[in-house]
C-alpha cells in the first residue's frame, strides 16, 4: 500500500502543496482547506483554487452555454418559445420552472410553444420574467444584457 | 435596530459545520472548532443513488443529509435548538428580524442559485447552503456566509429569494439557532466524540442497501466501468466532473471531507491522547489523497486527454480502492473509539 501511496505523491495535501490555481471562486474568496503541516498535523490553508476542479466547472459550462446556444436557435427558428432559450440560461428544467412560477409542467410545456407564447397574458409573462430576472421586453426578444 | 456587535466571522471549509461553530461561538462555547462539529455531527458519508439525476448529472454526496450535523453536534452537547420552517414569506421574515432584536445569530438554510455575491458559476440550483444572519441595518441583513472570507450583506428581497429557494430540499425560508446554556465541559465533550464516531462508523459501514457508505463508494466504481458505453464519452466526463464537483468543489475542504474528518480525528487525539487516533488520522488522509488522485484521472477523462476503456477501468477501480480503504479505516476506528 506504501509504494502506491507514494507513486500518487503529486496529490498529497501537504500545507504548502495546497494548490494555488485562480479560479473564478478565487478570485471573489479564497477557499479553506485542510492540510498537514511538516510534523504531520492538521492546519488550514487558504487556496485560490485547484485546476482539476476548474476543469470541472469549466466543461460543465461549456455543456450547460451549448444547450443554450440550441435553445436560442430554435427559437429563432419560431421552433420554441423563449421560455425555453431562459429556462436553459437559468440552468433550469421545467420542474424547476414550474416551482418558481406555480404554473404546472403541462402549462410550461404549453408556454414552449411559440404559437401559444404569443397569446400570452401580461399577467402570466411577468411571473416568467421575474424568475428569469428580465423585463417582458427581454422576455419576448431575448435581448438581454450580460450579467 | 444592529444588536449583533459581538457576533465574530469566520471562514470555514464547509458551510454546515462552520455556521456550527460560529453559532456557537456567539453563544460562548469556544471549544467546538470546524473538524469537531464535522465529527460530532458525523458528517462524513457517501451515498450515489442511480437512477436521480441532479443538475443532469449523477446524485452523489459525500456528506451527510443537510441540517444533521449541526443538530447532532447540539444534541450531543446538551444544547438547546430551535429549528423552524415556513410556508409564508412574510412570517418568515418577521420571526427572522424578532430573534435579530433579540440578540439571537440565526443560521439559515438557502438556495445558492440567487445569492448575489456568489461568482455566476458557482450558481447552481443547490439548495443547501448554510448562512448566518447576525444583524440588520435598515434594509440590509447582516450576513456571515463561512465559505466567504468576510461578512457581507443582502437586502431583504434578496434573502427572502434564497430563502425561498425553490426544487430539490427547498428550505422554505428554514432557520435554526442554539441557545445559551452555560459552560461545555471536557467530559460532555468526549461523550459527544465518541457518540459522533460511533454514528459515522454505521452510516459509513452498516447502511442496508448498496448505495450509502463505503458500499456506495464500490457501487459507484462499478457503475463508472460502464458509463464509457452506456453514456458515450462526452456524457461520460460530464458525470465524471459532477463527481469531481461534488467531492472537491467549496465547502468540502478538499478530498470530498476526507481531510476535515482527518483534522476532527487529531483533535480528537488532543481529549483522549490516544495514538491510534493519530495513525487513523493519517489513513484518512490516505484516503483524501486518493479522492483526490481519482478526480485528476477523471479531469483527464473530461479534458479528453483520456478516454478508452482502460481508463474508465482505472478510474472505477480507484474507487473500488478507496471503498476498501475506507472499510478497514472505519472498522479499525469502531475498534478504538470502543476502548475509548
Amino acid at each position: 500500500m506504501n509504494t502506491f501511496y507514494i507513486s500518487h505523491k503529486t496529490c498529497r495535501m501537504k500545507k504548502d502543496e495546497v494548490p494555488q490555481d485562480l479560479g473564478s471562486l478565487g478570485k471573489i474568496t479564497k477557499e479553506v482547506c485542510y492540510a498537514t503541516d511538516a510534523s504531520g498535523k492538521y492546519t488550514t490553508e487558504l487556496s485560490n483554487g485547484w485546476e482539476v476542479k476548474t476543469n470541472a466547472l469549466d466543461v460543465t459550462w461549456d455543456d450547460i452555454n451549448q444547450k443554450i446556444a440550441a435553445a436560442k436557435q430554435k427559437v429563432l427558428n419560431n421552433e420554441a418559445s423563449p421560455i425555453l432559450f431562459f429556462m436553459e440560461k437559468n440552468i433550469m428544467n421545467t420542474g424547476i420552472l414550474s416551482s418558481y412560477t406555480g404554473f404546472f409542467k403541462w402549462q410550461i410545456k404549453r408556454h414552449l410553444k411559440p404559437a401559444v407564447f404569443n397569446k400570452l397574458s401580461n399577467k402570466k409573462l411577468t411571473k416568467y420574467a421575474e424568475v428569469f430576472n428580465v423585463s417582458i421586453e427581454e422576455l419576448k426578444t431575448m435581448n438581454v444584457h450580460a450579467e | 435596530m444592529c444588536m449583533q456587535n459581538s457576533f465574530q466571522h469566520a471562514q470555514a471549509a464547509h458551510c454546515e459545520s462552520g455556521v456550527t461553530r460560529n453559532l456557537l461561538q456567539h453563544i460562548g462555547i469556544n471549544q467546538i472548532t470546524e473538524p469537531l462539529a464535522f465529527g460530532i455531527g458525523a458528517g462524513l458519508f457517501f451515498a450515489y443513488v442511480p437512477l436521480l439525476r441532479i443538475n443532469n448529472g449523477p446524485a452523489i454526496a459525500f456528506r451527510s443529509f443537510p441540517g444533521i450535523i449541526f443538530k447532532r453536534t447540539c444534541n450531543s452537547l446538551g444544547i438547546t435548538v430551535t429549528r423552524k420552517k415556513f410556508s409564508s414569506k412574510q412570517k418568515a421574515k418577521a420571526f427572522l428580524d424578532k430573534k435579530l432584536d433579540e440578540g439571537f445569530a440565526v443560521g439559515c438554510q438557502v438556495g445558492v442559485y440567487y445569492l448575489p455575491y456568489f461568482p455566476k458559476e458557482y450558481r447552481f440550483h443547490f439548495n443547501a447552503h448554510n448562512l448566518i444572519v447576525y444583524g440588520k441595518e435598515a434594509d440590509n441583513y447582516l450576513v456571515s456566509d463561512p465559505i466567504m472570507e468576510y461578512p457581507t450583506t443582502m437586502t431583504s428581497y434578496q434573502l427572502e429569494r434564497v430563502r425561498f429557494a425553490r426544487g430539490a430540499l427547498a428550505p422554505k425560508g428554514q432557520l435554526y439557532f442554539a441557545e445559551h446554556t452555560g459552560n461545555i465541559s471536557n467530559e460532555r465533550i468526549k461523550a459527544a466524540i465518541k457518540k459522533g464516531i460511533k454514528r459515522n462508523v454505521f452510516d459509513m459501514l452498516h447502511i442496508p442497501g448498496p448505495i450509502a457508505g463505503v458500499k456506495g463508494i464500490a457501487f459507484l466504481g462499478r457503475r463508472i466501468k460502464n458509463w464509457r458505453d452506456k453514456l458515450g464519452p462526452h456524457k461520460a466526463g460530464l458525470y465524471l466532473a459532477q463527481l469531481v464537483r461534488m467531492q472537491e468543489e467549496i465547502g468540502t475542504g478538499g478530498g470530498g471531507f476526507r481531510y476535515i474528518y482527518g483534522a476532527f480525528l487529531q483533535e480528537a487525539n488532543n481529549y483522549f491522547d490516544k495514538d491510534e487516533l493519530m495513525i487513523l488520522s493519517d489513513e484518512f488522509t490516505k484516503a483524501g489523497d486518493l479522492w483526490r488522485n481519482a478526480a485528476v484521472q477523471a479531469s483527464g477523462i473530461y479534458k479528453g486527454r483520456l478516454g478508452t476503456q482502460q481508463d474508465f477501468n482505472m478510474m472505477g477501480d480507484q474507487l473500488i480502492e478507496i471503498a476498501e480503504i475506507e472499510r478497514q479505516a472505519f472498522l479499525k476506528l469502531s475498534t478504538v473509539n470502543q476502548h475509548l
